[in-house]
Parts: C-alpha cells; sequence; structure tokens
C-alpha cells in the first residue's frame, strides 16, 4: 500500500542533511558547552554558528536569538515572560482567539496571576482586523500576542499592521512564526515586531528545540532559573545536536524557499480545486489567497473528522482534523469556532500539512482515496440522510 | 493506530447493520453535532423480539464502533432484555474504549433504548386509539332517516324496521333523507338521481 505523509503541520521529517549535521554532537561532540575545557569548544562554537543561522533565517542579530525546548516553550516564556518584566506598567494584555493553546493558555495563565485579558476576534476567513486589535488597547496594555499564520486553516494575519498600531501606543508585541518561520519569509525588521517563536521541527529541523528571539533592549522574566545559559534568560544545559539541526534547517531553508513555496502551493492549488470538483459540500477554510502555501484546510458536511481521519490512514494517508493538540481533546477546534462555522461544520475539518517530500502522485492518490471515504461516511450520517430528504442546509 | 482496540477497529471498518428501517416500530435518537456524535436506531419488533436493528451515525470512530456493536447485540433479543445493554456492557464487548471517549461516543445504548421507549410509547397511544375508534364508532351509529331505527350493518341498501330504501352520503358516509340536497352530518352537496 502506498503510504502518504500528509500531515506537516503536526511535525515535518528531518532533512538527511539536517541528520548529517547533527551526528557528530549526539557522538563525537558531547561536551556541555559551558564548560572552559577543550570539551566545551566544539559544541559551544556549533551552537554559536546555529545562533546565527537562525538569526538570518529572520533578519535578527545573532545575541538576541534565545534557544528554547521547543515553539511551545517559546509561546509560554514571551508571553509570561514579557508580561510578568512589565507588571509595574500594566496588567493587561491582548492576544487573538485563534492563538495555538501555548499562547492562549499561557494568557489564561496570566490572568490567574491577576492580569486581564482580551479576545480579539476574527472574520470567517480567520483574519484578526487590526482596528479591532486597536480598540482593545489600554493604558494599562503591556502586551499584544497575534500569530503570524495560523497553522489550523493556513490564514496569514496582517502582523505588520497590527505591529504599527502597537509600536504608535507604546506596548510590546510579540508573533508566534512557528508556523510561518522557515516556511515564508519572515523578518523580524519587516514586521516591526518585538518578540518572535520559532520551532525546528516546522521546517524539516528536530523536534525538542525552539527559538524565542526578544529584540534587543527588551526586558524578559526567565521562565527557568538556574545557569547563565542564554544569557542568564533561558537556564539549562543546551540541546546541542538539536540546535546544530536546527540551525541547519533553517539556512536551508532560507536557501531554498522560494523552490519550496512554489512546489508546495502547486501541490496544495491541486489538491484543494480536484477535491472541490470531485466532493460536494466541503467548505475551504481560512484565507482563498492569504494562506500559508502547504495547507490545504477544509471541513466536509454531515460527517466527522476523525472518522475521515482513521479511513485515510486505513489507506495509507496521514493527515489531521484540526490541530494535533486538539484532536484528542474531542472538541471542536477552536479556531474553527471563532471563525463562526457551525459546530457541525466544524467537526468534520480535515488538514492536509502538504510537506518537501510529497509528490504530485501523492495527491493523485489522496483525489482517489478520499472522494469514497466521504461517501461511505455519509452513507451512515443521519445528518447526510436528513439532507437528502429536506434538502435543505446544504449551503 | 494504537488508541482504539482491535474489536473498536474492526467495528469501525466494518460495520454491521448500518441504514435505516422502512416504517420502523421504533425511533430513537441521541446527542447533537455540538458534542460531535449523533446516533439514530431503527427498531423492528415482532412478538416482543427484536426482529431488526439499524442505525446512522455522524461522529467518531468510537461512535461508529459502539453503533456497531450495539446493533449486533440487541438484534434477536427480547426487549427486556435489550434494554439491559449498557454502555459498559458495549465497552467490555469492544475490549475497552479510550477513557476520553467513554461518555461522549458511548451513546449506542442510550438511543437504542430511546427506540425501545419510542415502540413502547407508540404501543400505548395505539391502544388509546384503538378505544377511541371505538367510542367514535358508537358516536358514529346509523339511524334510519325516517323512522329512526338503528341502522345495525353501514351501507345497507333499506332500513330493517320501515323498510324505505336509505341513501348515504359520499362524503361521510352516514344515512340520509332521499330528499335532502346537503348532508345534514357533514355539509357536503349531495348529487345524482336518488330513486
Amino acid at each position: 500500500m502506498r503510504r502518504v505523509y500528509l500531515d506537516n503541520v503536526a511535525t515535518t521529517p528531518l532533512l538527511p542533511e539536517v541528520s548529517e549535521a547533527m551526528m557528530p554532537y549526539l557522538e563525537e561532540f558531547f561536551g556541555n558547552p559551558s564548560c572552559i575545557h577543550d570539551w566545551g569548544d566544539a559544541p559551544r562554537e556549533a551552537m554559536e554558528v546555529a545562533r546565527s543561522q537562525v538569526a538570518q533565517l529572520i533578519g535578527a542579530n545573532a545575541e538576541e536569538i534565545i534557544f528554547t525546548g521547543s515553539g511551545t516553550e517559546s509561546n509560554n516564556f514571551a508571553i509570561k515572560g514579557l508580561a510578568l518584566a512589565q507588571q509595574n506598567k500594566g496588567k493587561h494584555v491582548v492576544v487573538s482567539a485563534i492563538e495555538h493553546f501555548s499562547v492562549l493558555h499561557s494568557a489564561r495563565t496570566l490572568e490567574k496571576w491577576g492580569f486581564e485579558l482580551t479576545l480579539v476576534p476574527v472574520d470567517k476567513y480567520g483574519v484578526v482586523d487590526p482596528e479591532d486589535v486597536r480598540q482593545s488597547l489600554r493604558k494599562d496594555t503591556v502586551l499584544v500576542s497575534i500569530m503570524h499564520a495560523n497553522s489550523e486553516v493556513g490564514t496569514i494575519e496582517p502582523v505588520q499592521e497590527i505591529a504599527r498600531i502597537t509600536r504608535e501606543n507604546n506596548v510590546l508585541f510579540h508573533t508566534d512564526a512557528v508556523a510561518t518561520a522557515g516556511t515564508i519569509p519572515v523578518d523580524v525588521k519587516a514586521l516591526g515586531v518585538d518578540a518572535l517563536s520559532l520551532a525546528g521541527n516546522q521546517f524539516c529541523g528536530p523536534k525538542g528545540v525552539g527559538v524565542l528571539w526578544v529584540r534587543k533592549g527588551v526586558r524578559i522574566m526567565p521562565l527557568l532559573d538556574g545557569g547563565v545559559q542564554e544569557g542568564g534568560r533561558r537556564a539549562g544545559t543546551e540541546n546541542i545536536p538539536a540546535i546544530v539541526g536546527l540551525g541547519k534547517a533553517g539556512e536551508l531553508a532560507k536557501t531554498n524557499m522560494a523552490t519550496r513555496i512554489e512546489h508546495l502551493t502547486h501541490l496544495r492549488d491541486r489538491l484543494l480545486t480536484e477535491l472541490l470538483a470531485r466532493i460536494d459540500h466541503v467548505a475551504v477554510t481560512g484565507h482563498p489567497q492569504n494562506r500559508l502555501p502547504g495547507n490545504a484546510s477544509f471541513c466536509v458536511k454531515f460527517i466527522e473528522g476523525e472518522a475521515m481521519l482513521m479511513l485515510l490512514n486505513s489507506q495509507g494517508v496521514a493527515v489531521t482534523s484540526g490541530s494535533a493538540c486538539t484532536s484528542r481533546a474531542l472538541k471542536a477546534s477552536h479556531v474553527l469556532l471563532a471563525m463562526k462555522l457551525s459546530h457541525e461544520l466544524a467537526q468534520g475539518s480535515l488538514l492536509f500539512g502538504i510537506g518537501l517530500n510529497n509528490t504530485p502522485e501523492d495527491i493523485d492518490y489522496v483525489l482517489e482515496v478520499l472522494p469514497p471515504i466521504v461517501d461511505r461516511l455519509r452513507q451512515m450520517s443521519p445528518l447526510y440522510a436528513k439532507f437528502t430528504r429536506t434538502n435543505k442546509g446544504g449551503k | 493506530m494504537p488508541v482504539y482496540s482491535e474489536k473498536v477497529m474492526e467495528h469501525f471498518m466494518n460495520p454491521r447493520n448500518v441504514g435505516e428501517i422502512e416504517n420502523p416500530d421504533g425511533v430513537g435518537e441521541v446527542g447533537n453535532p455540538i458534542c460531535g456524535d449523533m446516533m439514530t436506531f431503527y427498531i423492528k419488533v415482532k412478538d416482543n423480539h427484536l426482529e431488526d436493528v439499524k442505525f446512522k451515525t455522524f461522529g467518531c470512530g468510537a461512535a461508529i464502533a459502539v453503533s456497531s456493536m450495539v446493533s449486533e447485540m440487541a438484534k434477536g433479543k427480547t426487549l427486556e432484555e435489550a434494554q439491559k445493554i449498557t454502555p459498559q456492557l458495549v465497552a467490555d464487548e469492544l475490549e475497552g474504549l479510550p477513557k476520553n471517549k467513554f461518555h461522549c461516543s458511548n451513546l449506542g445504548a442510550q438511543a437504542l433504548n430511546k427506540a425501545i421507549q419510542n415502540y413502547l410509547g407508540r404501543k400505548k397511544k395505539e391502544r388509546k386509539e384503538r378505544v377511541m375508534v371505538g367510542q367514535k364508532g358508537k358516536r358514529k351509529r346509523l339511524f334510519c332517516p325516517y323512522c329512526d331505527e338503528e341502522i345495525m350493518k353501514a351501507d345497507l341498501p333499506f332500513c330493517r324496521a320501515c323498510g324505505l330504501k336509505i341513501f348515504y352520503c359520499p362524503e361521510c358516509g352516514k344515512s340520509v333523507n332521499r330528499d335532502d340536497k346537503v348532508c345534514p352530518h357533514c355539509g357536503a352537496e349531495i348529487k345524482g338521481e336518488r330513486t
């Protein structure tokens, strides 16, 4: 049976060049970079190379790069660390309703710590209106966090415009760029943000490593206390092999970005166009144009996502329904509900995360196996039976 | 996908008794799209036994497997036996369900029970209706328009008491006088020659 991995939103496969770059640091150069003796030299140097590779990827200075353990840690660090460092100025933070849970739940934790939280809504495409952000700002607002793009529906947010507003109002602005960094151009200066999160496993780097970039001069409260690693901002012995892999993956992403985007967009467009032609009552989610190149997300009416996912899996196709973090929480995606989709429609969401390794044949295979699966589940669905009887609710 | 037991996967991949029953004796629907699972069970009852059980389900893999298993467990059982099927028994038969799915997706037994309740309710109503039809029948008693004797058999062409010819309203079927142009019972116009 053909096996097709189309869940590059959950994680991406490691590129061979990346694992090759990592290997020596798993074996020969095992030393701790904080050590003064010779064993610390090679890891330390490799880490600094990776730091500048990541800095180049996002147009930052190497000294502003903080390595963390994941995208989730970076987001936690940014939300809690930036808010706590400024709590004397005020205790109000603003995030969008469609943030990843690592941002949303961190903001909820701040609420428990006495902060106030404003959730900015999105339109039906999942786009934040910068004017809504302006309206939500108060005298005591200390932090705004709006993601660069939503991985679940692919929508790219107007981060640049929001940054202009926060700058005018002297409020710090963090963006979660886990879905975009290494995939589409990300330049911290052009975006105008103050802090940015990214994760290695989203662009063919290893898991267990993330980055928080904080603009020089911005204060942040460390979440992990201990040694003076990462300039005292993130204690703990560095995960050198993963950091080296992240750097290498970042370098490759920067070099090959244009061809990668072309490849992904081509496959994505083919998949979406053909699926809409072959299956009735399908609604594409997210913005029709301003979206991530590899993201094909949509909702299939009258049936449920997990059942589709399982049948696709039985045909060797790996996809996800909603984000991987929510798929076992048994709740309709908070992103789709924020976009005002009905619960019924949101339950039928399916997300194809197309990756570098995918081929046109992979897409053809999906186009062959998915329509019968949809058909089979609809034959089982009481909602579809009701629809065919009354011919209502199709739109 | 090791989230589910082999048995759950087997029932999910090859669900039994999917579909609807035409003119079912009972229908039970539980759940809604908000919680993500919705099940409709249809039953056919014969001699107090579930002669046929079918279902339609909107939901995750567990929900489909549960529906299939419940239908299989219930088929052929007496109503009393079928009502004793609990979510726990279904889960046991499926060799376990993930903890987080036990409550949301394990609605099959509930849906089946609702279908049985629906059947029992219908039967009660039917009995009531039969009684009512009987009462109506009394009220619908026919009398000779001439001599007022009761006509024991509808459509009798003449009155047994007075021997006169009886006409019947083509609309409501009640006896009318031969000169009536309009039925005194239902107001329908009576056309045609009456000899």
